[in-house]
């Protein structure tokens, strides 16, 4: 059985390089929207994914950023195949598994496995941690050397835990505790790619450094591939490689990560980054821009034409509404990085000549302020 | 798979935060164990949920009244010559509508009956209908409803439409109705009769419940592990959703006896010479001036019996489900 689990891309790691393990072209995702009296029929689609293309290599960390509701955990557990994708592609080492089947995605299943974000509901209550992190051995069928039971045990050590504590229930541990549990379900298998949704969002920010270190350190001994999702920039920055910026079901801006943090090319990437919040030591002027959007992200039930970014852009033209902007590598920009913009930004976070405030209230309550000065 | 060395020495790289965490969390669990004098469990095998709810029915005065009143009722009615020596169905007309006498505590019925003998083996019936149909109804319910539930779609709206057309049919008028053109003087077609009239209220509640516990991410993760419906069902959804099916099931079947009584009362359930409290209150009945005794004692034990089993379901709510409360 274990045999029939290794898949051949990963025998040759010559070829691993060269073909990454995860690969996802025009991934989409609708759910549709039933109405109407008396018959039900489909009156519309929450567009959550959008063609969305991801690369994922082996051993490589990428992180998915963007607001809440613009599709990042969708697209996670599209590729984990929670969800069946309305189109598009997902290709793991080399297999189409974007609609194969429980039994033809049985040998993948083990090597592709996902964290999630609440640590409360994502264990069940009614069994013990050992029954808990030995279940992936079981529906798998594979029986380590030494039992399964002594491999819960390195599992539970191996993420912090203690092995005595094999016997205890979910709700007798911490927030961070469980999630460390869940860490350990995710590396029962020595999967090759972890889909980790928003995994340290639900949990305490002293927390937070800490499942965030134990990932990392996974990540580093054990070479898995990891794709992050979260919206906490910071966290993303401090564990992913590369990055993807979405969008309302769209993927605006991937790149490395210093091209995303230093050198942005998308107006939302810029939003975004100039919104996280950063202590300024001494009285140095702060020297970042600053942008404040106006408004809410758009329904994905009727998003807007042409570039999805564009109601609340302040770059945005006529153009922007009838040609929606591909996603390619720009003028200035570095090998890999690619940007969805027709009007793209420089590529710096410098602090503008003057700050870009949308939202007419903010506007003049930041003058009134000006002015008092 | 090519197995991968851990090393459980190296696997935390901050020393002492995993120890200081293991440390916080072996005080909370000490904590919620006071050393008690009950032999509490080892420290290693903590309470399950199960357990915490028995923990608390333990302590519930509720819950011990009804329970050992349903304990006496099981016990007479496997072996009721333990406590009433003569037989239900030995009278003698020249006894009738006479009151309590010695060796008769409760008197004579209209046909000279002892309606002692009667009423303790009354109770056969109506612990045999109750938890028999309430053992049908819940597995046809839950097995129905849980199904429904966990794969939705066409066989879901079918399975509810018929639930409705259930819900719709009067259970007396039903009763009479059907169980009027069977001629069968046993307990058999009136437990029928009521797991056919019973599942759809314990499948609706099964199917929500299921509905709720396949969300739960943990049902995610299972899936995301491959694992098959049956494992899903078996090990995750059906632990995690069954407070519900109990509770409920367990007040219904306090409805059950009663219902059982009704349908021998309107003389469509169980018939003479079949022992039963319904049929006892129905001959009683015209006699309530002359012999209220013969009503009230069948009366008394059905009241108590039903009361016994709706106060069980209610602690069983109490402990296993307090937000239903």
């Amino acid at each position: 059985m274990s045999d029939n689990l290794t898949l051949p891309a990963q025998q040759s790691p010559a070829g691993a390089s060269a073909e990454p393990l995860l690969t996802v072209e025009g991934l989409t995702k609708h759910f549709p929207i039933y109405g109407g009296f008396p018959i039900k029929r489909k009156v519309g689609a929450v567009q959550a994914v959008d063609k969305v293309d991801l690369t994922v290599g082996a051993g490589e960390s990428v992180g998915l950023v963007g607001e809440s509701g613009c599709g990042k955990s969708t697209t996670g557990r599209l590729i984990t195949r929670l969800l069946e994708p309305t189109g598009g592609k997902i290709t793991y080492a080399g297999h189409d598994i974007t609609h194969a089947s429980r039994r033809e995605l049985a040998p993948i299943r083990s090597e592709i496995q996902m964290i999630f974000q609440d640590p409360y509901s994502s264990l069940n209550p009614r069994q013990t941690v050992g029954t808990i992190i030995r279940s992936p051995m079981e529906v798998n069928g594979i029986e380590p050397a030494g039992g399964r039971e002594k491999r819960v045990r390195e599992l539970l050590e191996l993420v912090g835990l203690n092995p005595e504590h094999y016997n205890r229930f979910p709700h007798e541990f911490s927030g961070g505790q469980r999630q460390r549990i869940g860490v350990a379900r995710a590396l029962a298998l020595q999967p090759k790619l972890i889909v980790a949704d928003e995994p340290v969002s639900a949990l305490d920010v002293s927390i937070q450094a800490q499942v965030v270190n134990l990932l990392q350190k996974v990540q580093q001994e054990m070479g898995i591939a990891f794709l992050f999702i979260a919206h906490d920039l910071a966290v993303v920055r401090h564990f992913s490689q590369r990055v993807a910026v979405m969008y309302l079901g769209k993927v605006v801006e991937v790149g490395d990560r210093d091209s995303i943090y230093n050198r942005p090319r998308h107006p939302y990437t810029h939003a975004l980054l100039s919104a996280v919040p950063e202590v300024a030591v001494d009285d140095e002027p702060e020297d970042r821009e600053r942008i404040r959007l106006a408004g809410d992200v758009p329904s994905p039930i009727m998003p807007p034409s042409g570039c999805r970014f564009r109601t609340r852009c302040w770059k945005a033209q006529d153009k922007c509404a009838t040609e929606e902007p591909p996603l390619v590598r720009l003028s200035d920009s570095r090998e890999g990085h690619l940007t969805a913009c027709h009007f793209p930004e420089e590529p710096t976070t410098e602090a503008r000549d003057e700050d870009i405030v949308l939202d007419p209230g903010l506007k003049a309550l930041e003058d009134e302020n000006a002015g008092t000065d | 798979m090519p197995e991968q060395p851990y090393e459980p020495e190296r696997a935390i790289a901050g020393t002492g935060m995993g120890g200081q965490m293991d440390l916080g969390a072996s005080e909370a669990v000490t904590l919620e164990k006071p050393p008690g004098p009950d032999g509490a469990a080892p420290e290693d095998k903590p309470r399950s949920l199960w357990s915490d709810a028995w923990h608390d029915l333990r302590r519930n005065p509720v819950f011990l009244v009804s329970a050992l009143v349903i304990l006496f009722l099981v016990v007479i009615s496997l072996w009721p010559s333990l406590i009433a020596s003569g037989s239900p169905l030995k009278c003698d007309l020249a006894k009738a509508q006479e009151g309590s006498q010695p060796g008769h505590p409760f008197g004579f019925d209209g046909q000279g009956c002892d309606v002692y003998t009667r009423t303790v083996y009354g109770a056969r019936t109506s612990v045999a209908v109750g938890v028999l149909a309430t053992l049908g109804v819940a597995l046809l319910g839950s097995v129905f409803g849980g199904l429904a539930g966990y794969f939705g779609g066409a066989g879901d709206a079918v399975l509810s439409r018929i639930t409705d057309v259930f819900f719709a049919i009067p259970v007396v008028l039903g009763g009479l109705v059907l169980l009027s053109v069977i001629t069968s003087n046993t307990v058999w077609p009136v437990i029928g009769f009521i797991v056919l009239l019973g599942w759809p209220q314990i499948s609706r509640i099964a199917r929500g419940s299921v509905i709720t516990a396949k969300q739960n991410d943990y049902v995610q993760a299972a899936r995301a592990l491959g694992a098959s419906h049956t494992r899903l069902l078996l090990r995750h959804i059906a632990p995690n959703a069954i407070a519900p099916v109990i509770v409920v099931a367990t007040i219904a079947l306090g409805t059950y006896i009663s219902l059982e009584a009704t349908l021998s009362f309107l003389g469509v359930g169980l018939k003479p010479p079949s022992v039963s409290w319904g049929i006892d209150i129905s001959a009683a009945s015209p006699y309530i001036r002359n012999a209220p005794h013969a009503l009230l004692w069948p009366s008394g034990a059905l009241a108590i019996t039903v009361l016994a089993f709706i106060m069980l379901g209610d602690a069983v709510r109490d402990a296993l489900d307090p937000k239903l409360r």
